[in-house]
Parts: C-alpha cells; structure tokens; sequence
C-alpha cells in the first residue's frame, strides 16, 4: 500500500494538451453511462438490425445461402442492395439513436446544473465551448457507433461482395452515409443537450424530447390536413431530415418525386397543378435545421454559466 | 515583484446594477483575507477573478495576467474552492477530484496519484471511495478543498471554507489552511464573515462595504503598530491615579463607576502600572489587556463612510 506524505505540494509536472481536454468530460461521462446495465443492454440490442442488414446482404450474394435457406432467386429480388437499402438502414438506426439520446441526454447537463458543478468545471482552463463538446462528444461517440459507422462497415461487406464495378458506381454513398448520419446526430444530440440544459428533471427532460420530434410531427400533419399545405411539415423535424435532406444526400430523386403532392393527385388535370401544394424545397429543410440548430446553441449559451445573474 | 492581484478602476455591474465601484488596489500577502458584510461584492470580486464575470470598467491582474484577456493562464494558476454545495453526480469522492484534475490538465495517472494524496492530505483518506452524495457537510467542503489543491495551483481561492463545519472540522480547516498558507510560492484569498477565521489564518485583509474598499491593511504590520490598550475598572482615587498614569506618558479615559481606558506607550510595562496603582491606593478590580484586533478594524471600517479614493490611498499606505 502507497504511504502518502500528508502535505500540500504543487504540480510542475507535464500538462495535457489544451485541445483534448473535452475528452476528459467525454470520457468520464460515457464511463458513467456504460456503468448502467440496462443502458449497454440497449446499446448492443441496437445492433441486432445492422446484423440482420449483414445477414441480408450476405444472403443476396450467395447462391449457397439462400439454398439452404431454402429461398429461391427471387427473394434475392425482394430486397436490393442499392442506396435505398443503406438509407433504410440507416434511417432504423436513427431511430435507435434517438431512443440512446432520449435515454443518455438529458442526463448530461441537467444535474451539473442541479449540483451547481459549473463553477467547478469553468474555474479550471476549461471553456464553455469545451464544456458542450465535451457533451457533444459523448452523444456523437455513442451515436455514431450505432449509425453510419457501422453502416459504412456494411458498405464495406457489399463492395466485397458485389460484382466488380459495383464500387465504382456507388463510392460517393460512403460521403453519404457519413454527411446523413452525421446530420441526425448534431441535430439531436443539441436538442437533447438544450433540453438537458432548462429542463432540472431528467423523466420530464426525454418526454419533451419525444414531444418535440413526435407531437411536432402530429401538429405537422394537422396543419398540412386543415389548410391543404406541405408547409406544416417544417414544424417536423425528423421529416425535413429524413424526407427531404436525406433522399437528396442519397441521390433518391424518385423518393422526392413521392413526396411531391402531385405524385398523390394524378387524376387532378395538369392545368389544376399548380393549385395544388408545393413540395418542401431542400434549401427550406436546411433553413429550418440550422435554425434549430441555432437556437439549441443559443440556449445552451444562456443557460451555462458559471454564476446566474438575476436581473432587476 | 508583481503584486498577486492588482486593480485599477475596478467596476462590475451584474443585472443593471453595479456592485463593485471603481477599486483600485493591490494585494501581497500571502494569505489576504476578504471580508465584508453580506452584499458588500466579497463573491463579484473572487467571481471576477476567475472570470465569471466580466468587468464593466477597469482591469483585474492575478500575477500580472489580466483576467479578461488572459483567462485561461490566470485559470490555470488558480484552485478555486466555491461557497455554496458544489459536486458531479454519482460520483465517488476520489473520482470527482481525479476528473477535476484531469480537467485541470494533469495526465490520468498523475491526476490520480494526487487525487489519493489530496483526499489524505484533507483527511478523508478512509472515505475516498465512497460516493459524495453521501458525504456530510463537512466531508463536502473538504473534500472541495481536495478539489482546489489537486491539481497544484499557486493561487487559492477560498470562498467560506469554514460554513457550516462544526467546531473540531472547523479548526482542522484552519489548520490546513494555514498549512497551505505556508508552502513556499503559495497564496491564498480566503473570503469569508467570520472575523476570527481570516485572522487566523491571514496577512492581508482587503474589507468591503457596499461595493467599495472600506479598508485594506497589512495585518501583521497592523499588529506591530497598534498600541496596547488597558481596560480596567478600579476603586479609589482614580483621578489621581489617571493624572499619574499621564505623567508617564500614557493616554487616559475616565468613564462612570472607575471604568477607564489607558493606552500604553511601548516603553511602559503593566508591572508599572500595578506600581502606580499601589502608590496612589487605587484597587484594580478587573483589568483587560488587549492589542487591537481585526473586529476593531472591521468595525471602524464599517463605520467609516466608504470612500473609494481615500481606501485607495490607503492601500499602500496601511489600514485606514
């Protein structure tokens, strides 16, 4: 056992450096998180999908396989591998990201804030900014370890397993997968973190978490329903992203076809088309996601604070 | 040698109201205690030195680095240990100060070697690993105080480090303190209500009272100066006995029922006194012998209207 010599003596050894600080925080709070046994239970559960997807792939480049799985050619039809197939895959696995974030993320600031820790945490050379990512870090982390990259691991098993060429025409679905699955993580994990940040109670915190992506989605469909709009769709978050930002990252033309009003309303004559709503256009979707994305921070930057200041 | 805080024209102004007024000072003690009635800027002023806020006017140097420009270097020569119950969740007590000290830029293995020694140091070796949520109050300021030393700073602050202790945790508190005090190269600003904790422990008291420097004096020259004062309560003929007592050079106040005051030159001893008192037949009945101290600074500075400029003056010229 270490006997400690019991006086105060300072440090002038070596420093860490300054830009990997945040990954203090990062790596003590996901420590913490995996300290749950039900949460790792939920984190491996999450990759049960990406398993079966592998499963899928492997199944519809093997003759054998599907021979003694008694499936005959045309289920290798029933499920092409092409960038629908890594956008579903990826769209399964954003709903497990946000069901980790609803469960992780409003444990994040909410009781540093309740334990006055801020104070401990800024007295240090430790910026805000650093704080956030810090937090940022643990979410993108965990989240990404269940989104694109093991999608991009997929990718991978399939430029193996295809035919030659097929690499060559699909490469750019490697950017893809990365920019969409990069975009779902920002955006949740600041408005789980803007949550975390006004919201004491962590219960109270992940059911307005839900309630902004569900509920908006309801209020969404109300408004599009009563006035005859798509308009209501920019309330809904989740859609932007995954209807209208997401198919044009995966280059699904088609699919923003569908999305178009006029696709639902063919026997309409074409002189009455231009009565009928208008399909969200991309540039809005981004508008709106940035905007989100900057109100997050705005909150976030009112709320930490070493000291509250109370005006009047 | 630069002074370890220096302000010039210091003003804070926090929700539209302006809390400190335009202090100008240094400090050099090496443990400088602040003192204040409540609302008098005590935390504005610790809060402003670790950046938390922004000064509205003026400039604030801790060791010649300006706290707004270069707050990170003054973060870094600093251990902060804060007023209110301050701790991370769900964490046990080593771990809360190894984070801090990893926080503080200490490498994983460093950060826990001094977390263990900071835990022994504060005595709270034996519950290092318990959680802090079950810790009581007293287990809690130290283990703040572990968190303010873990990572070696030069320059502590302490921020009511004795609330809520009982006695025995008190007095082991002051001790490390003083202990801390008397690490070569360490200061310490230690803020607090309690008059006879900062003179316990402190060299330098910067008083303020709503927001101005009320005073700022160096204690122990303070102490050398001061005169002795006699309290005493006599029978007898105590005019002549005061009109003796002046002869040899002392100061006199005569009150109702034989109470009077004398204060002693440095060259007269009490022995004299008792001499005097016997050869002019007064009986002594009750005798209080005391140097002023720093409650009779505090008050006279309470008393005193604050005057920004004149404590300024003041400042390098003694107590005021």
């Amino acid at each position: 056992m270490a006997v400690y010599k019991r006086t105060y003596r300072r440090y002038d050894g070596q420093l860490t450096a300054q830009w990997s600080r945040f990954l203090v925080l990062t790596r003590y709070s996901l420590s913490t998180l995996f300290d749950s046994r039900p949460f790792t239970a939920f984190v491996v559960l999450s990759a049960i999908p990406l398993l079966l997807s592998a499963v899928i792939v492997y199944l519809s480049h093997s003759a054998a396989a599907r021979a003694l799985l008694q499936l005959n050619d045309a289920g290798r039809a029933l499920v092409e591998i092409d960038p629908r197939f890594f956008r579903q895959v990826l769209m399964n696995q954003g709903l497990f990201a946000f069901l980790l974030t609803a469960w992780a993320g409003p444990g994040l600031i909410a009781p540093d804030l309740a334990n006055q820790a801020l104070p401990l945490y800024l007295s240090r050379p430790f910026s805000r900014t650093e704080y956030v990512l810090g937090k940022m870090g643990v979410l993108f982390l965990l989240l990404s370890a269940i989104t694109w990259l093991p999608v991009l691991l997929l990718f991978a098993l399939q430029s193996g397993l295809a035919e030659a060429g097929w690499f060559a025409e699909n490469y750019w679905l490697m950017g893809s997968i990365f920019f969409a699955g990069v975009l779902w993580i920002v955006v949740v994990a600041l408005v789980s973190l803007a949550i975390s940040a006004w919201v004491r109670w962590r219960i109270v915190a992940s059911v307005f978490l839900f309630g902004i992506f569900f509920v908006a989605a309801a209020f969404a469909e109300m408004i599009n329903g009563i006035l005859s709009t798509t308009r209501g769709h920019l309330l809904n978050i989740a859609h932007l992203i995954f209807g209208v930002i997401w198919p044009s990252l995966f280059r699904l033309g088609q699919e923003v076809a569908a999305a178009n009003p006029h696709a639902r309303h063919r026997h309409i004559p074409a002189a009455a088309a231009p009565l009928l709503p208008q399909p969200i256009p991309l540039w809005e979707a981004w508008v709106v996601v940035l905007v989100v994305c900057s109100l997050c921070l705005v909150l976030l930057n009112r709320r930490l604070r070493a000291r509250e200041v109370v005006r009047g | 040698m630069l002074p370890i805080i220096e302000f010039d024209g210091l003003t804070v102004s926090l929700g539209g109201r302006e809390i400190l007024h335009g202090l100008s000072g240094a400090l050099n003690g090496k443990a400088i205690g602040l003192l204040g009635p409540n609302g008098a800027g005590k935390s504005t002023f610790i809060n402003t030195l670790l950046g938390f806020h922004k000064p509205s006017k003026g400039t604030v140097r801790v060791h010649g680095r300006d706290v707004c420009s270069d707050a990170m270097a003054v973060r870094r020569m600093i251990g902060y240990m804060p007023e209110n119950e301050a701790f991370i969740a769900g964490m046990s007590g080593v771990r809360f100060v190894r984070y801090m000290a990893e926080l503080a830029g200490l490498p994983p293995d460093e950060a826990l070697e001094r977390a263990h020694e900071a835990f022994f140091y504060v005595g709270l070796g034996e519950a290092r690993y318990r959680k802090l949520g079950t810790y009581s109050l007293g287990m809690k300021q130290l283990a703040k105080l572990a968190q303010a030393i873990a990572h070696g700073p030069n320059l502590l602050l302490l921020d009511e480090p004795t609330n809520g202790l009982d006695p025995p945790a008190r007095l082991r508190m002051l001790q490390l303190i003083r202990e801390i005090r008397d690490t070569p190269g360490m200061n310490l600003v230690l803020s607090s209500h309690l008059l006879h904790d900062v003179e316990e422990c402190c060299d330098e008291v910067l008083i303020l009272n709503e927001g101005r420097i009320a005073a700022l004096c160096n204690l122990e020259e303070e102490r050398k100066a001061n005169r002795k004062f006699l309290e005493l309560e006599t029978t007898g003929d105590e005019n002549a006995f005061a009109e003796a007592a002046e002869g040899m050079g002392c100061e006199c106040a005569l009150f109702s029922r034989g109470r009077m005051k004398i204060v002693l030159p440095n060259e007269i001893e009490l022995r004299q006194i008792y001499k005097l008192a016997a050869e002019k037949g007064v009986q002594i009945r009750r005798m209080n012998h005391r140097r002023d101290s720093l409650e009779d600074i505090f008050l006279r500075a309470m008393e005193e209207p604050a005057q920004a400029s004149a404590a300024q003056v003041g400042a390098q010229n003694g107590c005021l």
